[in-house]
């Protein structure tokens, strides 16, 4: 392979020093403080919740191949969706980017050694770890069927584990916490000396904007899910009518949280995008500030659109007015990346790989689904849709065509990187044009169902909505078969792959500018960063 | 935009329910523009990169790329003109919305109860129909309602309207259905167990169904007119809905049932014999049980005699399960 003219040490090859090979014991990983490993051990954890969450899924789509009972029963199914959402949304996208490849990369691209507190980085792992088998627990608890959101006051009288679900997701919030509070402090105070925010790789400002968005937001999920526990267990009634609670106020509290979540989810998957595309295409990003700002907008905005949610609860018509204007200007933020990123591509020189390729489908999948978005934030729309399956396929198109594909974008982009050894380019566009072409296949029908009023969480499915259901199970097969194929040639990539090179796709970003699998100080030697991260106006020499 | 009406291709097209009011046409042609807008917006997104994915494909490894830079200018046209158009969705759908959420004045009214899983529609006459909302065409009906344990959601697909049904409040919704006929209700609020179940239908009748369905006319609603002339006449004070004996005989499994008689006869009691002996008790008197019963001829209108018989004939295959034993009555 090659290597660009960027300043890379002499010292910096791939060796038996990197951090991968420095220490091989099982204490090693289990007592590390190094970002990179915990990032690896937040990938395994994240991803083995991506696995579970998927299997419900799947659960989920074949019981609606035939109207009435397929494969399980009313209860079951209303644990099996309500298990999806609540893993999928906790313990896989909320973490899985930023403490995944955040931990990872952001030290690597601000030129820093470390974060800025590394045992509360490993904290902040075995808290989520503990938080998740609490959830997963209460499975065998029997199991909950409130839907992910915890509407009262149905959560508060259910016979089901909301106790130890919410106690869960509590403590799984103080991890999110944790690592917040350490990537703000790390921007802040690590970055390297004179490299200034306004040079930051983008993906370390997404991760910022996410982290903000993350120790603001927490607390009051945090608050509103004790309660909730609190009614369920010693019957508190805070939320409860009959005792004058306010069923609607902890849809407030529940949403000014999950909104903001949803920015938690999709910024640090921009933040991906925003990086590959530079990259693939050796250009700097057409606008480069207009990409920093709208993050912060999106982090900031975000908090102000959650009414957008109960367009239908019962809210003033003023306040639901103010919602829907707020959430229009939320979509121009996201618009205005999409502009960004699709000029960006403008007398580019690219080069079609699989993270690219994956870039695209975002395109294409988060536009819909943006565009969507603000459909259904035209009020007199979502009082239609609200609760039906358009906003399922609407949130799916975000999450999984933007947040999922951002994942996986970054998965290939990174891999490299984290390894120094390259999967198969074959089996990946394979495997994304499954994951890809299922998805669409998937969860266009939905919107159809959605239009047409079939509401969600609907076991039994009215037999007028038979066919679009059908569809949408096979799917979702070949989407599952995609994301089987993914482990299945990286993990053989991992042992045979072929050697990597520190920096195959000849990126000019920071983080490529140490060895692959980079040393476990990061930077052997003096790190430079003086040529810019997305500065690809002269020319690299081949060094072969 | 929003005054077009959709022509049916497009509404089957976007696989829309048909439109069953006023307020529904004008929401389908805001959907119609909004989604097509969406359409546009993300197919030009995909033509644009694939034509810039061919026109500047690598042609050389590592080649530099001129700097390109967005005008600071443009970027900010190209947001307000995209606000603009979100703008005007907003402006378009608030208006819409509302409308929605307005209710008319001197709208009829009916009260509507949510509980797990199924509703409850009581009407300003005192009818009270379940799972089925009784409206005219052509008038508009406000419907007060609340749910006696979770929140539900009242969803008439074809209406485009839903409203959260929440325990201790009451909260507005109303319908201007156009033509006669029938209309699925969904709950569209996770509820529980049963959730997909709580499935009702709104039948808009035409006026003059409608006038009939007023005077109770209509079947279903006579059982239940029953129930409430038995109670209020003290029917049941003697004569049992579950299978118990009591004074009289019991009105469960009785229906077209042959009758032995005190004098040795028998008859079918059809609706004939059921009306006779309401207002000539001795005439046919069961053997087995004494001649107690008062005449309610002059107290029973044709009506509530019809509405009792109604309720008799839906108990042909069984009354409710007994909730409490009765003590034993002695015959003669």
């Amino acid at each position: 392979m090659t290597i660009a003219d960027l300043p890379i040490p002499p010292g910096a090859e791939p060796s038996a020093e990197s951090f991968l090979g420095a220490k091989t014991t099982f204490r090693s990983w289990a007592l590390t403080t190094d970002h990179k490993r915990i990032g690896i051990l937040f990938f395994f954890a994240t991803t083995l919740m991506l696995l579970l969450g998927g299997v419900f899924a799947m659960l989920i789509r074949i019981e609606h191949l035939t109207p009435g009972p397929t494969i399980m029963s009313e209860e079951t199914y209303d644990r099996m969706f309500t298990l999806h959402g609540v893993i999928m949304v906790w313990l896989f996208m909320i973490p899985s980017i930023p403490a995944a490849f955040g931990n990872f990369i952001v030290p690597l691209q601000i030129g820093a050694t470390e974060v800025a507190f590394p045992r509360l980085n490993l904290a902040s792992f075995y808290v989520y770890l503990l938080g998740a088998t609490i959830v997963i627990a209460s499975l065998f608890y029997g199991g909950i069927d409130t839907g992910w959101t915890f509407y009262v006051p149905y959560s508060s009288h259910t016979p089901a584990a909301v106790l130890p679900t919410v106690t869960g997701i509590f403590i799984v919030g103080w991890s999110s916490i944790m690592t917040g509070v350490n990537f703000i402090a790390t921007v802040h105070t690590m970055r390297l000396r004179g490299l200034r925010w306004m040079r930051l790789p983008l993906f370390t400002w997404a991760i910022y904007g996410t982290s903000i968005i993350q120790i603001l937001a927490t607390p009051v999920l945090a608050m509103a899910l004790t309660v909730v526990g609190l009614d369920h267990a010693f019957d508190w009634g805070l939320f409860d009518p009959a005792r004058g609670g306010d069923p609607v106020l902890f849809q407030h509290l529940f949403w000014f949280y999950s909104h903001p979540a949803v920015y938690i989810m999709v910024l640090p998957a921009m933040g991906v995008v925003s990086d590959v595309i530079p990259t693939f295409a050796r250009k700097n990003p057409y606008s480069y500030s207009a990409i920093v700002y709208s993050t912060m907008g999106i982090a900031f905005v975000g908090f102000l659109t959650w009414g957008h949610h109960m367009f239908v609860a019962g809210m003033s018509t003023f306040d639901a007015g103010a919602f829907g204007v707020l959430s229009m200007m939320v979509a121009i933020f996201s618009a205005i990346k999409v502009f960004t990123w699709v000029a960006t591509l403008y007398k580019g020189s690219i080069a079609l790989k699989t993270p690219l390729l994956y870039v695209f489908a975002f395109f294409f999948l988060f536009t819909f689904g943006g565009m969507t978005g603000v459909a259904v934030a035209t009020m007199s729309l979502d009082v239609h849709w609200h609760d039906t399956y358009f906003v399922v396929a609407h949130f799916h198109f975000i999450m999984v065509g933007g947040t999922f594909t951002g994942f996986l974008a970054a998965l290939h982009y990174w891999m490299p990187k984290v390894t120094g050894r390259m999967y198969n380019e074959r089996w990946s566009v394979v495997a994304w044009a499954l994951v890809t072409g299922g998805f669409v296949v998937t969860f266009t029908p939905q919107f159809f169902l959605g239009n047409g009023g079939m509401p969600r969480r609907y076991y039994d499915d009215p037999a007028r909505f038979q066919s679009l259901h059908v569809i949408s199970t096979v799917g979702s097969w070949a989407l599952a078969l995609g994301m089987i194929l993914v482990p299945i040639y990286m993990t053989y990539a991992f042992f045979r792959g072929p050697k990597s090179g520190p920096n195959p796709w000849g990126s000019r970003s920071f983080e490529w500018r140490t060895a692959s699998p980079p040393p476990e100080r990061n930077f052997e030697g003096p790190v430079d960063f003086s040529i810019d991260a997305y500065d690809y106006t002269t020319p690299q020499t081949e060094d072969a | 935009m929003s005054a077009a009406t959709l022509p049916g291709w497009a509404i089957h097209a976007l696989g829309l329910p048909p439109e069953a009011s006023a307020l529904s046409r004008q929401i389908d042609g805001l959907h119609a523009a909004v989604i097509s807008a969406t359409f546009a917006g993300t197919f030009a997104v995909f033509a644009v990169t694939l034509w810039f994915i061919v026109r500047f494909r690598r042609k050389r490894d590592f080649e530099s790329t001129p700097r390109v830079v967005a005008s600071g200018v443009r970027e900010w046209f190209q947001g307000a003109a995209l606000l603009a158009l979100f703008l005007v969705f907003w402006a378009v759908g608030y208006s819409q919305y509302l409308r929605i959420e307005t209710p008319p004045e001197h709208a009829m009214v009916v009260y509507v109860t949510a509980k797990q899983w199924m509703w409850k529609f009581s009407y300003d006459d005192g009818q009270s129909t379940n799972d089925t909302l009784y409206v005219p065409a052509g008038q508009r009906v406000r419907l007060v309602m609340t749910s006696r344990d979770v929140i539900h959601s009242f969803y008439a697909p074809s209406f485009r309207v839903k409203q959260d049904v929440i325990p201790g409040r009451w909260v507005n919704l109303w319908l201007d259905a156009a033509q006669p006929g029938s209309y699925p209700i969904e709950c569209a609020e996770y509820c529980g167990v049963a959730h997909s179940n709580m499935l009702g239908e709104v039948r808009v009748l035409s006026p003059a169904d409608w006038a009939k369905w007023r005077r109770g006319a209509n079947p279903g609603e006579m059982i239940a007119r029953g129930r409430d002339v038995a109670a209020k006449n003290g029917c049941l004070a003697c004569h049992t809905l579950d299978g118990q004996r009591h004074v009289g005989p019991t009105w469960s499994r009785l229906f077209e049932s042959r009758v032995a008689l005190a004098d040795g006869r028998s008859v079918v009691a059809d609706e004939a014999y059921l009306t006779r002996s309401m207002m000539d008790p001795n005439a046919d008197v069961v053997a087995g049980f004494n001649p107690v019963m008062p005449s309610y001829r002059g107290h029973l209108s044709a009506e509530e005699a019809g509405a009792l018989v109604e309720l008799i004939r839906s108990l042909k295959d069984g009354g409710p399960k007994p909730v409490v034993a009765l003590p034993k009555v002695t015959s003669p």
